[in-house]
């Protein structure tokens, strides 16, 4: 017995890889949707005009963001956890009833929050802060099934065996504090029903309306030193965590540099949260935010290409499985797409660039470079590393999964390219002067030039959505097609177990 | 220290917890009184215009409009003088945005009616010829809710001290006061007394109809909100 491997339990990360997928595709349906919709805009009548309140673009744009965030990224956060920390911490859940149950509960509170935000957006109930949207009795949801998650981290890092944290665990317990101060701290606000009338009528209105402690100014300062830090803390630390743990066991090759990794872990913990101000260059914050903002965002580079060289150098001598194996190719795309974005992201926030690039579809370019290149590359590279593992059977195509990276890929560069084209067309024409000093051009003639560029985009979205599809099937044929194996499947990499 | 801190976790925690709120604490807390004070000729919103304000965030027109006029020619040509702090002063939440797929709205109310947003709003190409924005027709016919504006007035006025039935300096040199109802009763009465003035610049029949019935479709609620963006 003592030379076996643990046996794992991984009934938790099978329910969130489950909810991974399902939400995946919901956001990025929604997602195609609202492109064609711009586009197209008869699009938004996509139902009838009875129902035209509820697919319309604006109704639907919330649904997109915190469908993808908090219900595609954040069920591949959960699901990598629940798989990645019983490894590395060589514990298993199944020895703890507690962990068990906690995991459990988790998922299933976590399943009522999703359902509410859901029918919450569409009916309306928004507070119109980005990524931030949810009223008053969603957000305490928020913060207990985070509370539950924090707890059966934390409750597993208590009874590890292997008593040195693992790179990945540092960038998990990260991800659970990060999110944890920068939710709490924007959220605060002040439910209406507490407002007491001079005849001394009280609770008055909709019960669950709310309004911000903060005002003007001040809530745009809190608002994006949020919204850019729940990209920090969603987008890029947790992801961090899972190409640390998955590169090296899917290659067989040691981590490059442990030094670098330490020098990009602090690093990115100290800088990221100062860039936050580079949302609001030329806005009614004071300047010298604005400027610090814009600094600390070039530094940004530092510790992000710390993390991204590190997983390219951790290839070293054996470029040869890139051509290879599918699997290879979408961590290695992922980590050259995050060093592209985190070139980009800084490029856009010295102060001249932003003058241009700042409210026009350049940003929602750079936005999903780094999601749909990054974050979807990885998120769906780790399922495809733990499904054999997980269901204990091989995965069922292994060239369904070649051609999905290339229709993604081709997708994601169409994507990419016609943002950017968009983005600077537009705000090149917004500026422009005649020979008069007039401006040259009226604020539609900047809208309608965009239209190929809109329609190539949303092509661009449709095959990575189709692409995503593919890797839902073939993580449903993994499921349910092929034969069982005896035991999990070990590593045969020098890095096993 | 790095090897000691990943043999345990809780110092960890802590380390990352310290590293990662230092930023925070200098970048916002230094100017934020100074951030919240109104300008002169700033005042709060009225029931109705707080009502077409949660009209406008329900149907999240900040995705596509942002309230945030730079200071460059281009943006003060096209929209007006460039946004000042304390403009912001009564807005919770703020609405600046993030994209402009249309025109900024911070100063629309200087510049547009409430006949054109009543027909903008029911056909948008039908008054800008190539627009993309879909129509809000529902707007015509669902009811605006007062009660929970002011709701949020009464809670804005007993937390934050908005001054409601207060006087308000404006620009030249006079004072405005801002009415908020005692009763839920007096709130209605107000907004509708306002949203009578706005229905009788309109055309579409129901809408009149309705407000003469003592009701208050969302449209006219939201237009007086635009008109009040100055």
């Amino acid at each position: 017995m003592e030379n076996r491997p643990l046996e794992y339990d991984y009934t938790v990360a099978k329910m969130f890889m489950l909810t991974t997928i399902i939400l995946g595709i919901v956001g990025m349906l929604v997602g195609v949707i609202l492109a064609f919709q711009l586009a197209f805009p008869e699009l938004n009548l996509v139902l009838g005009e009875g129902l035209a309140e509820y697919t319309n673009f604006s109704r639907l744009r919330p649904l997109h963001t915190d469908a993808v965030i908090f219900g595609f990224t954040l069920s591949g956060i959960f699901a990598t956890w629940y798989y990645v920390g019983q490894r590395v911490l060589k514990v298993s859940m199944a020895e703890s009833k507690l962990l068990m149950f906690l995991g459990k509960l988790h998922f299933w509170l976590y399943l009522v929050v999703v359902v509410s935000v859901v029918v919450s957006l569409l009916a309306g109930v928004t507070t119109s802060k980005e990524y931030a949207e949810f009223e008053w009795p969603i957000d305490i949801a928020v913060v207990v099934v985070w509370v539950i998650f924090g707890m059966g981290m934390f409750g597993l890092i208590g009874i590890r065996r292997e008593k040195s944290l693992y790179i990945s665990i540092w960038y998990y317990i990260a991800t659970f504090l990060g999110i944890a101060m920068l939710y709490l701290f924007n959220n605060m606000e002040i439910p209406t029903i507490m407002g007491t009338a001079a005849d001394g009528t009280s609770g008055i209105g909709a019960w669950y309306h709310s309004v911000s402690m903060y005002a003007g100014t001040n809530d745009a300062l809190v608002q994006w030193w949020y919204g850019h830090n729940a990209v920090a803390f969603g987008f890029t630390v947790p992801i961090v965590a899972m190409i640390y743990y998955f590169l090296p066991k899917e290659s067989g090759q040691a981590i490059y540099s442990y030094k670098l990794s330490l020098l990009s872990f602090w690093g990115l913990m100290f800088v990221y949260l100062w860039a936050g101000g580079h949302h609001l260059l030329y806005s009614t914050v004071p300047d010298w935010m604005q400027t610090m903002a814009s600094i600390f965002s070039i530094i940004l580079i530092l510790p992000s290409w710390g993390s991204a060289i590190n997983m390219l150098l951790t290839m070293k001598g054996e470029w040869q499985q890139v051509a290879a194996s599918p699997l290879i190719k979408f961590m290695v795309l992922g980590s050259t797409f995050y060093m592209f974005s985190t070139l980009e992201g800084p490029i856009q926030a010295i102060k001249s660039v932003n003058a241009i690039a700042h409210f026009t579809d350049w940003i929602v370019g750079h936005v999903h470079d780094g999601t749909l290149g990054w974050v979807g590359f990885m998120i769906m590279a780790a399922l495809y590393h733990m499904a054999p593992r997980v269901f204990k059977r091989e995965i069922y195509s292994k060239s369904l999964m070649a051609a999905q990276f290339w229709i993604q890929t081709v997708g994601v560069t169409l994507y990419f390219t016609s943002m950017w084209i968009a983005g600077i067309t537009q705000g090149m024409m917004w500026r422009a002067h005649d020979e008069f000093g007039n401006l040259a051009y009226s604020f539609i003639d900047t809208v309608t030039v965009l239209h190929p560029y809109y329609a190539i985009r949303g092509v661009g979205g449709l095959l990575y959505l189709v692409g995503f599809l593919m890797f839902a099937y073939n993580i449903y044929k993994t499921m349910s097609a092929r034969p069982v194996e005896e035991s999990e499947l070990q590593n045969a990499s020098p890095m096993g177990a | 220290m790095f090897h000691w801190l990943e043999k345990h976790p809780f110092f960890f925690a802590v380390g990352v917890f310290l590293v990662i709120s230092f930023a925070g604490l200098v970048e916002i807390l230094p100017n934020f009184a100074q951030q919240s004070r109104p300008v002169i000729g700033t005042a709060p919103y009225s029931t109705l215009e707080l009502a077409g304000r949660h009209v406008y965030i329900a149907n999240s027109c900040n995705a596509c409009h942002s309230q945030l006029i730079r200071p460059f020619k281009s943006e003060t040509d096209r929209y007006g003088h460039y946004s000042l702090s304390g403009e912001y002063a009564y807005d919770r939440p703020f609405l600046w945005g993030s994209k402009r797929t249309g025109p900024d709205l911070m100063r629309v109310g200087n510049y547009r009616t409430t006949d054109w947003h009543e027909n903008h709003m029911k056909d948008p190409a039908g008054v800008v010829p190539g627009s993309i924005m879909p129509a809000y027709r529902w707007m015509f016919t669902n009811a605006a809710d007062i009660d929970t504006a002011f709701a949020e007035q009464l809670t804005i006025a007993e937390f934050f001290s908005v001054p409601y039935n207060k006087p308000i300096p404006m620009k030249d040199g006079s004072t405005k006061i801002v009415k908020m109802g005692g009763s839920v009763a007096e709130a209605n009465a107000l907004a509708l007394a306002e949203a009578k003035l706005i229905a009788a610049d309109m055309k579409d029949q129901d809408v009149k109809d309705a407000v003469a019935n003592g009701e208050i479709p969302e449209i006219v609620a939201i237009i007086a909100y635009l008109n009040s963006l100055k």
